[in-house]
């Protein structure tokens, strides 16, 4: 058995090469455009913060974050060649489900902590001091 | 299977490669997952930041420590090394060994300058007196971007253990499946970057 398929397999190892459940690699074009975008998606942020240009700082963090986002989205397009076909769809389970359970992570923390912040400020020593 | 006598010790790796190629999928579909694993430590790291960064117990704020230029570059040493590895795996897939291990080559060396300056800059900040036991806010910092500068020293190692390897056996099978592996852990590492950049200096410089 080893002879045939050994020898159908180096027929269309090539093939295999193409289609690797799509976990595979970009071509020359898919590098340029992501390095392109993604130096553009990180000279804005940094011209943002570094040149003060919007008027309120509130507005600035918006953008930052905003443009990171962008920015992780090129990255796994260009650079980590994600698409939902990928190893028949199960890359792009994992990443839903992890994205989920970070969304979780992060938000949850934030509330509980500033919850917690709201109700438990009352004495602390830097707020002593400035009371009267 | 007579026939396996007549096979060359040279035909007996191939056979077990070409009987390997569908767990190959498996192990890339495997290393995705244990990414996403790790992404879950840098996001607990990252909520932690969020939840102590500003908690500077009358020490330095991020407003006057972090030194944006030096992010900056740092920046574009990883963005660069990220690309040549894109470089190296188009080689790869091509078999030019030597054009391979030189974009591996410069790839490492991208790493290590985002190494060095990473180590200046917590050596610098730590001279100042704005070391990790400063503050609940430099702790997480440290902690953050600490395990990210980990990552980056573990895949330099990962990179130089591949190159002597791909300059030993060349680029077989195996040896595309190791490269595809670090290509997606190095590329990973970039993403995070995206996040420590914009979430830690730029908007730890705004407040």
């Amino acid at each position: 058995m080893s002879a045939a398929s050994h020898d159908a397999h180096d027929a269309h190892d090539h093939g295999h090469d193409h289609h690797d459940g799509g976990a595979a690699h970009g071509t020359l074009k898919d590098y340029v455009i992501g390095f392109v975008l993604a130096v553009i998606l990180t000279a804005i942020p940094f011209w943002l913060v570094m040149a003060d240009v919007l008027p309120t700082h509130q507005m600035t963090a918006v953008a930052v974050m905003g443009l990171a986002a962008i920015q992780v989205v090129v990255h796994m397009i260009y650079f980590l060649h994600m698409n939902p076909r990928s190893e028949g769809g199960w890359t792009m389970l994992a990443l839903v489900f992890t994205l989920i359970v970070v969304v979780i992570a992060l938000a949850g923390s934030l509330w509980v902590m500033h919850n917690l912040d709201t109700h438990m400020m009352a004495p602390m020593p830097h707020d002593m001091r400035q009371a009267p | 299977m007579a026939h396996a006598q007549t096979l060359t010790e040279a035909d007996n790796t191939r056979f077990h490669l070409t009987e390997d190629h569908h767990p190959e999928n498996g192990t890339l579909l495997g290393f995705w997952i244990y990414l996403m694993s790790d992404c879950l430590i840098f996001a607990v790291l990252f909520a932690c930041y969020a939840v102590l960064g500003r908690n500077y117990a009358a020490g330095p704020s991020g407003a006057d420590l972090f030194d944006l230029p030096i992010v900056a570059v740092n920046t574009a040493l990883l963005l660069f090394s990220s690309i040549t590895y894109g470089f190296a795996m188009l080689s790869a897939q091509a078999k030019k060994v030597t054009p391979t291990l030189v974009w591996l080559a410069i790839t490492g060396l991208f790493g290590l300058g985002f190494l060095s300056l990473e180590l200046y800059e917590f050596h610098h900040l730590i001279h100042e007196g704005a070391g990790p036991q400063r503050s609940a806010f430099l702790s997480s910092f440290f902690v953050l971007v600490g395990t990210h500068g980990l990552h980056v020293t573990f895949g330099i190692i990962w990179l130089v253990t591949l190159m002597v390897q791909v300059s030993q056996r060349g680029l077989g099978v195996e040896m595309k499946r190791r490269l595809m592996c670090l290509s997606m852990f190095w590329h990973f590492l970039d993403v995070i970057w995206i996040g420590v950049f914009s979430f830690v200096y730029l908007l730890g410089v705004l407040k």
